[in-house]
């Protein structure tokens, strides 16, 4: 085989040495090259689409930042604002104490961990749309929850609680549940049993035990949940349309809204605010426990 | 083994928690079946009327098959310049590896809704709002980033030995990767393919703004009719789509496991 | 056998390191080796981790670019050629047998880089698998082989489309020490069968010792010594060499001049006597080595002529089956070995006891 490509490289020109070398220039550009199809895609398709929408931000018309100035006495963005965060901090708490024990309860079964696997992922593989319709259906003033409540002479005359905060809340605890538990539940199963054993040999009550040994170990899931679940919670959109109230508004919302009036500079004010804020958000918990992106794989269904 | 205890509080908490995690979907699927014309739990009686009524419409069938050829066009474009992406990110020196990886693992992070505008901004003056094209171009981009997660699981649990075994023994590096490296990462790319095709038939924020009138797809058909009633043929449609989804997601569960 | 080892025969490749220098930012993996592998030669490059032996033969391989100096097969340079148009065959330590083909896809893979028809494929794999001890085991998936049959499913794979050079790195590093000595001896006969070039990495001395023509001993990215066996073994040139091959005993000695062809030097008051390698001044400080087993217990009879003596304690006695084993020291707390052959004819000595040993001058060695 050499044989004969050396024949070949010999008939272009006599010297080898002077052939080899355009043969291996491949070699260390090839990386480069296969990256460039994906990065141009990603570059054409996603990133300058979006940077570009953001530079409105400050170039409508020339270079400027009133838009931004004016969102500090705007009461709208303000309301938004605070009503987008608020509602993070509560699904996450929300998804934090639900779903703690759910991570044990999967980590510590046997023989039903397959069915517990099945009840935490089968809702994760469904789609944000229809498990907000399905939560439409549940919370409705004729919804399962009002029927059932009528019909055990709790209620006389049917709860509102499609179109208000509360249902808004239930669903995205609902929805982002699942992003909370794999994390924790993937840390309390790297936790050594041999470790626990030993609490329990040197004393330990199992509630010290929990305490001391369990729950420190896993709070590098706790971490990871909570950035997801607060993160992803920013950015709702679908869930508060179709089951929040009609001044619950979130800023995915406003930014919708704008966009629909051509009010392209606020828009992208409004954007660069809610991104700006994901990213502080994971800067700081890469700063604190040392998470990167990469809690964001998880974010793989 | 009682030793990761919580006792008996927690474990009834949590199955109180998975019960309210299953139920939604079950209900939904119940409905479904139902006989009535109109929303009520429990149905009064059982029946295929609401998958009849979804069948004979037109337009929930059109917006199925965009739907699906959309995200298969998508899985094609996203799975090979996804294995691209990571078979790059697995040999570029670190640097630009941080940068590239930032590049296309963004969709993940940054919120929906400005990549939705974002897109509707740009696509709108190339008149590629109301066709599939900007659709299936979009969500490509946002399936991108699952395809490479994927993938570079599979090459990173991947021998190098076995590369450089096949260079040895007279492969090219275009035999090695067709040969060796392609067959011993498959079940990493269909796995990648799985989710892209998921993020594709799901998406709903972007087809907002990118359907238009000419080019809606399932979801966005589901999103137009809750906008105005509810009724039960979305019960139909969403356990008609929950089920090809958990099968879907089932299949890369079962793959990613075993790779 | 013989028809089989006559198709797969050929000349080996000559290869030539020279000056070869592999950095890696800065820290020189390895610095400046030069090697002329003859045609034919079974040649073993032997060397504690980090000695740089796996990048030398990665270099030869073509997996790693040389930072300087030029790499020769056959008289051509390599320099830029790519590993797969070398056409060498390759044996890794961890088999990287391909999991998803089956034996004979394996073997068979070289043979379809090179556009050989199937029929004719399959002929020499069943070929290949019968050199190597495993007929019929084509079909087989390689994990369902023992490790030991892995092995040789790589080497017949390395060996199928007849390279006129091997290279093997730690190819039975994985494997037990029984399995490991039958196929040494079972590469011996394939060198000797094919006739090509073998160039075999290992950390493993009496490995070495056993299979090579000649052996490369490496320290620290640079060849420390090249010779047969038997030189390496017993003309060590410098102490690394002298303590990587083999067990040896060390005198810090005084130089005290040559007498007869000989060293003469002396190790505290005793007088020791060494073969004359290079020749440092009178009164510098040297080094003496020699093998436990060239020492032995004389008790007392005359000194022959040339024969080193010295008074020593014995510490510590270890039987181990075939030998025994002694740890002594000598004035002055040097620890030495001596290691005799057990027999019933043969008195054991006891720890505490006081002996006095000897050995030839001859046995005894500069370093």
């Amino acid at each position: 085989m050499s044989d004969a490509s050396l024949s070949d490289a010999g008939a272009a020109s006599p010297p080898l040495a002077a052939t080899r070398p355009a043969r291996l220039r491949l070699g260390p550009l090839a990386p480069w090259l296969l990256a460039l199809p994906p990065v141009a895609f990603m570059l054409a398709f996603y990133a300058l689409p979006v940077l570009g929408m953001l530079s409105r931000a400050v170039l409508d018309p020339g270079w400027t930042l009133v838009h931004f100035q004016a969102l500090g006495d705007d009461p709208v963005f303000q309301r938004v604002l605070w009503n987008t965060l608020y509602l993070a901090v509560l699904v996450t708490l929300g998804t934090l104490l639900l779903g703690y024990p759910v991570a044990l309860l999967l980590v510590r079964a046997r023989r039903m961990a397959p069915l517990i696997l099945l009840l935490i992922l089968l809702p994760f593989w469904t789609s944000v749309l229809v498990r907000s319709y399905a939560w439409m259906v549940l919370l409705g003033r004729h919804g399962l929850v009002n029927e059932a409540m009528l019909a055990l002479g709790l209620l006389d005359r049917p709860l509102r609680i499609l179109n208000t905060p509360l249902a808004t809340q239930i669903a995205m605890i609902h929805i982002l549940l699942p992003y909370m538990i794999l994390p924790i539940a993937n840390t309390l199963r790297q936790i050594d049993h041999s470790l626990l054993r030993a609490a329990a040999g040197l004393g330990a009550s199992p509630w010290s035990t929990f305490r001391q040994v369990v729950l420190p170990l896993s709070l590098p899931g706790v971490a990871a949940g909570t950035l997801l679940v607060f993160v992803l919670s920013l950015g709702f959109y679908i869930t508060p349309a179709l089951v929040g109230g009609p001044r619950d508004t979130t800023l995915s919302m406003l930014i919708s809204q704008q966009v629909d009036q051509l009010n392209w500079a606020y828009a992208a004010c409004l954007s660069a605010v809610l991104l700006a804020t994901a990213l502080v958000i994971i800067g700081v918990f890469a700063k604190i426990c040392g998470l990167g992106g990469g809690a964001f794989r998880m974010s793989a269904r | 083994m009682r030793l990761l205890t919580g006792g008996l509080f927690s474990g009834t908490l949590g199955w109180l928690v998975l019960l309210f995690l299953a139920a939604p979907i079950l209900l939904v699927t119940v409905v479904s079946f139902s006989s009535a014309a109109y929303l009520t739990f429990p149905p009064p009686a059982l029946g295929l009327r609401w998958y009849r009524a979804f069948l004979g419409s037109d337009s929930w069938l059109a917006a199925s098959w965009l739907s699906l050829w959309v995200a298969t066009v998508v899985v094609v474009i996203s799975t090979s310049l996804g294995t691209l992406a990571a078979l790059a990110l697995a040999r570029l020196p670190k640097a630009a590896r941080g940068v590239v990886t930032g590049l296309i693992l963004s969709p993940m992070i940054v919120p929906s809704i400005v990549i939705a505008i974002g897109v509707y901004y740009a696509f709108a003056r190339y008149g590629l709002v109301g066709s599939p094209i900007g659709l299936i171009l979009a969500h490509a981009c946002l399936a991108m980033p699952f395809v490479v997660t994927s993938v570079t699981a599979s090459l990173s649990g991947l021998d190098p030995r076995l590369e450089q075994a096949a260079l040895s023994l007279g492969a090219t590096p275009w035999g090695s990767f067709w040969q060796v490296t392609l067959p011993l990462i498959r079940p990493g790319v269909i796995v990648g393919a799985l989710f892209a095709f998921i993020t594709s038939f799901d998406e709903l924020l972007v087809a907002l703004f990118l359907s238009g009138t000419g080019a809606v797809t399932l979801p966005r058909r589901m999103w137009d009719d809750l906008r105005f009633a509810i009724d039960p043929t979305i019960a139909a449609v969403s356990t008609l789509t929950i089920l090809l989804t958990a099968v879907l997601m089932g299949c890369a569960h079962r793959l990613r496991r075993k790779g | 056998m013989d028809g089989v080892a006559t198709v797969l025969a050929g000349a080996g490749a000559a290869v030539t390191l020279r000056g070869l220098e592999k950095n890696y930012g800065g820290h020189g993996a390895v610095r400046g080796v030069s090697i002329d592998i003859r045609s034919g030669e079974f040649l073993t490059l032997l060397g504690p981790s980090g000695s740089g032996k796996t990048t030398t033969l990665m270099m030869i391989a073509g997996f790693e670019q040389p930072s300087a100096g030029e790499l020769l097969i056959d008289g051509q340079s390599m320099l830029g050629v790519p590993p797969h148009r070398r056409n060498l065959g390759m044996v890794f330590q961890s088999y990287a047998l391909f999991p998803h083909l089956t034996v004979a896809e394996n073997i068979g893979f070289p043979l379809k880089q090179r556009g050989v028809p199937k029929a004719e494929r399959m002929r020499q794999v069943e070929e290949a698998l019968r050199l190597v001890q495993l007929p019929g085991l084509g079909g087989r998936n390689p994990r369902q082989l023992s490790g030991g049959q892995q092995q040789r499913v790589a080497l017949a794979r390395a060996i199928v489309f007849r390279p006129r050079l091997l290279l093997m790195d730690e190819p039975l590093g994985a494997l037990d020490k029984q399995l490991r000595e039958t196929l040494q001896l079972e590469m011996r006969r394939l060198h000797a069968e094919l006739g090509i070039t073998f160039v075999y990495v290992t950390h493993d001395q009496e490995e070495a010792l056993t299979m090579s023509d000649r052996i490369a001993v490496m320290e620290n990215g640079q060849v420390a010594q090249i010779g047969t066996p038997e030189d390496l073994y017993d003309r060590p040139a410098n102490r690394f060499v002298a303590s990587f091959i083999g067990e040896s005993n060390f005198f810090p000695a005084v130089m005290r001049g040559i007498e007869q062809g000989r060293v003469v030097a002396e190790f505290g008051a005793t007088r020791l006597q060494a073969l004359a390698g290079s020749l440092p001044a009178a009164g510098a400080e040297i080094m003496l080595t020699t093998r436990p087993e060239r020492l032995r217990f004389v008790d007392g009879a005359p000194p022959a002529p040339g024969e080193n003596r010295l008074s020593v304690t014995v510490r510590e006695a270890i039987f181990a089956g075939e030998r025994c084993r002694y740890l002594l020291e000598a004035a002055g707390g040097t620890r030495l070995v001596l290691k005799e052959a057990s027999g019933a004819a043969i008195r054991r000595r006891a720890a505490g006891e006081t002996a006095e040993i000897g050995w030839a001058a001859e046995d005894t060695i500069l370093v």
